[in-house]
């Protein structure tokens, strides 16, 4: 009983930081259609940012964090404009090695910055120490980190289902052009999405510095798991990636608790497994076309 | 002797004058640079693998990130077949293909299906499944520490293996010319129009009857197998296995040569391979992670400035004065 909780309680904590990076992931791959690998390099941008500025600044952590997620948002602007708006029109394969290389100038700029090792988030102390939820007794960060998710996740989708914002994003997906010409500015629509994105993944990072420390390879090294969110919840779904999210977290932590030695294997199994058994994405309804 | 239009089908099994350059200047750069024959026998090796890739995402346009599984395999093979008392080196070789043939032609029918953001995320995950596989099963890969004490026979039973890297450096010309001029006749065949056809519309393929899938995975065997040489090639050059072979990077690396170089032509890889790694071998000497940064705004600029990546760019280059003439 009490290692299910503890699985379940993991999991899930891990499961919903991991689902608010991938989030961002969904927005920016779901809209505009573009294979970004770089949003690894956004997630951890924004945690190097928040811990240079909590340690060099000496700003505290409740103004460290939000700081941090606007400056990955603004820059995230600068690179949609930059770069990312060159690659809407091309290939799968070129939008993939673009941001393949833009992976590695952010990877070699973090270690110049910061070093090769491990740079570690001092947590306030107001986050530390554990909680009793009637259960058992649980880490208080996660159980914050998870109240911050939960909150977020439930705000974005007010905002795409319930708000004419979201319609509007909505419809721009579907048909660009169509959307264009009823006078939306879609080129804004997809910048300020583009911003919310890698906000998205900033704040992802940061919440999640202390289960996943950040490290140069970070980009490349947790980029999978959030392109296994997206591959099993299929383009665009907001919903589904939800559910994926957790799943993928709990799968993680049982196989990692329960069989130390093989616990990277189970999660890659699921996705090789649920892939090729539904191409589409897991909740998708198979396509009559 | 009839002539063919220079872009012709049918001339693509013949050798270009640049073709025959390049393989005089690898030939050369034996004589002229004998203290670099074990990065020049590297090169080589990653010229065959990258061509393996080539034929895939190039001709059959199959977007793969996880190559290193075929390389790994041939290498790891010739690795077994060594330590097992197998020292006969191009058997052995062979052997190592046919092998990663097999798992190409087993795993095949069930990835190709996939297109895609799918495929991408299952080879990649095929990739770090196997990375994870090698480096927990040490009694078959002998994990961190690699499979060492490889030894193999003299080649042909003439040719022993130099300290120097002589031998390895001629021996895997040898294969690299082999390969090239099998590739050369798979891309000039039917086969290779076809794979071509599959790759701009598979449903169109589809309609006039020719079944997309077997088509593939017959591209999937034949890469690997050319993948599993190319690992062979590897560990009896080095006459070590590490756990490098399969790993991710790998995969990725050869994606990135065969971008720099120019994708579908098989002349990427020719280009590719060297400037990449000889690039990544003078800049890590420096420092290793200046040469990621160069690498990342390298291909950035490639991708987004010119189609066909560096030889595309000469090619660009060397046209436009004709243009000016005409």
């Amino acid at each position: 009983m009490s290692t299910v909780a503890f699985i379940l309680l993991y999991g899930l904590s891990y499961g919903l930081v991991l689902c608010l990076i991938a989030l961002g992931l969904v927005i920016t791959m779901g809209l505009m259609h573009v294979i970004n690998l770089g949003h690894g390099a956004f997630a951890a941008i924004g945690g190097y940012l928040a811990i240079s500025l909590m340690q060099a600044q000496g700003l505290p952590y409740a103004v460290a964090v939000p700081a941090a997620v606007l400056a990955v948002a603004a820059f995230g602007v600068l690179a949609e404009r930059l770069l990312y708006v060159r690659l809407y029109k091309r290939s799968h394969l070129d939008q993939v090695l673009v941001t393949i290389g833009f992976n590695f100038v952010v990877i070699a700029i973090i270690t110049i910055l910061f070093g090769p090792n491990i740079v570690r988030m001092e947590l306030p102390m107001y986050l530390r120490g554990n909680v009793d939820l009637g259960i058992r007794e649980f880490e208080l960060y996660r159980v914050v980190a998870s109240g911050i998710c939960i909150a977020i996740i439930g705000g974005l989708w007010w905002v795409f289902e319930r708000t004419s914002t979201g319609a509007r994003l909505r419809a721009a997906v579907d048909n660009r052009g169509m959307a264009q010409a009823m006078g939306m500015n879609v080129p804004l629509l997809f910048s300020a999405t583009f911003a919310l994105g890698c906000g998205l993944a900033a704040l992802g990072g940061i919440l999640a510095a202390p289960m996943l420390p950040m490290e140069p390879m970070w980009p490349m090294k947790y980029l999978v798991l959030m392109l296994i969110i997206v591959a099993l919840a299929g383009h665009g779904q907001v919903t589904a990636s939800v559910a994926v999210a957790i799943i993928v977290g709990v799968v993680e932590t049982a196989g990692r608790y329960l069989f130390p030695q093989f616990g990277a294997f189970f999660i890659y199994l699921l996705l090789i497994g649920l892939m090729v058994w539904r191409p589409h994405g897991l909740l998708v309804r198979r396509q009559t076309a | 002797m009839i002539t063919l239009p220079r872009d012709s089908i049918l001339s693509r099994h013949q050798w270009r004058v640049g073709e025959l350059l390049w393989l005089a200047a690898a030939l050369a750069s034996y004589f002229v640079f004998p203290q670099y024959l074990a990065l020049g026998t590297t090169v080589l090796i990653m010229v065959v693998l990258v061509m393996s890739f080539d034929l895939l995402l190039g001709f059959a346009g199959v977007l793969s990130l996880g190559h290193a599984v075929f390389f790994g395999l041939g290498a790891y093979m010739a690795g077994w077949l060594s330590l097992a008392g197998w020292t006969e080196p191009v058997s052995a070789v062979i052997v190592a293909g046919i092998a990663a043939a097999a798992l190409a032609a087993v795993i095949g029918p069930f990835l190709l299906r996939l297109t895609g953001l799918p495929l991408m995320m299952v080879t990649l995950a095929l990739g770090v499944l196997v990375f994870e596989a090698a480096h927990k099963a040490t009694t078959l890969t002998g994990g961190d520490d690699g499979l060492a004490g490889i030894q193999f026979a003299a080649i042909l039973g003439v040719f022993e293996w130099g300290l120097g890297g002589a031998t390895a450096y001629l021996y895997v010309l040898a294969w690299l010319c082999g390969i090239f001029v099998l590739v050369k006749r798979v891309v000039a065949s039917p086969f290779g129009v076809m794979l071509q056809g599959v790759r701009e519309n598979p449903a169109r393929m589809r309609l006039i009857g020719n079944p997309v899938l077997p088509h593939l995975t017959l591209a999937y065997v034949i890469s690997g197998a050319v993948a599993g040489v190319a690992g062979a090639l590897f560990t009896q050059a080095n006459a070590f296995v590490g756990l490098g072979v399969v790993a991710v990077d790998t995969s990725i690396d050869v994606l990135v040569m065969l971008v720099l170089g120019g994708i579908g032509g098989l002349h990427g890889a020719l280009i590719g391979a060297p400037v990449y790694m000889l690039l990544k071998h003078f800049s890590s000497q420096w420092n290793p992670f200046y040469w990621m940064l160069i690498i990342g705004v390298l291909l950035m600029a490639v991708v987004l400035m010119g189609r066909g990546g560096l030889l595309g760019t000469l090619a660009s280059w060397t046209r436009r004065p004709r243009k000016g003439q005409a």
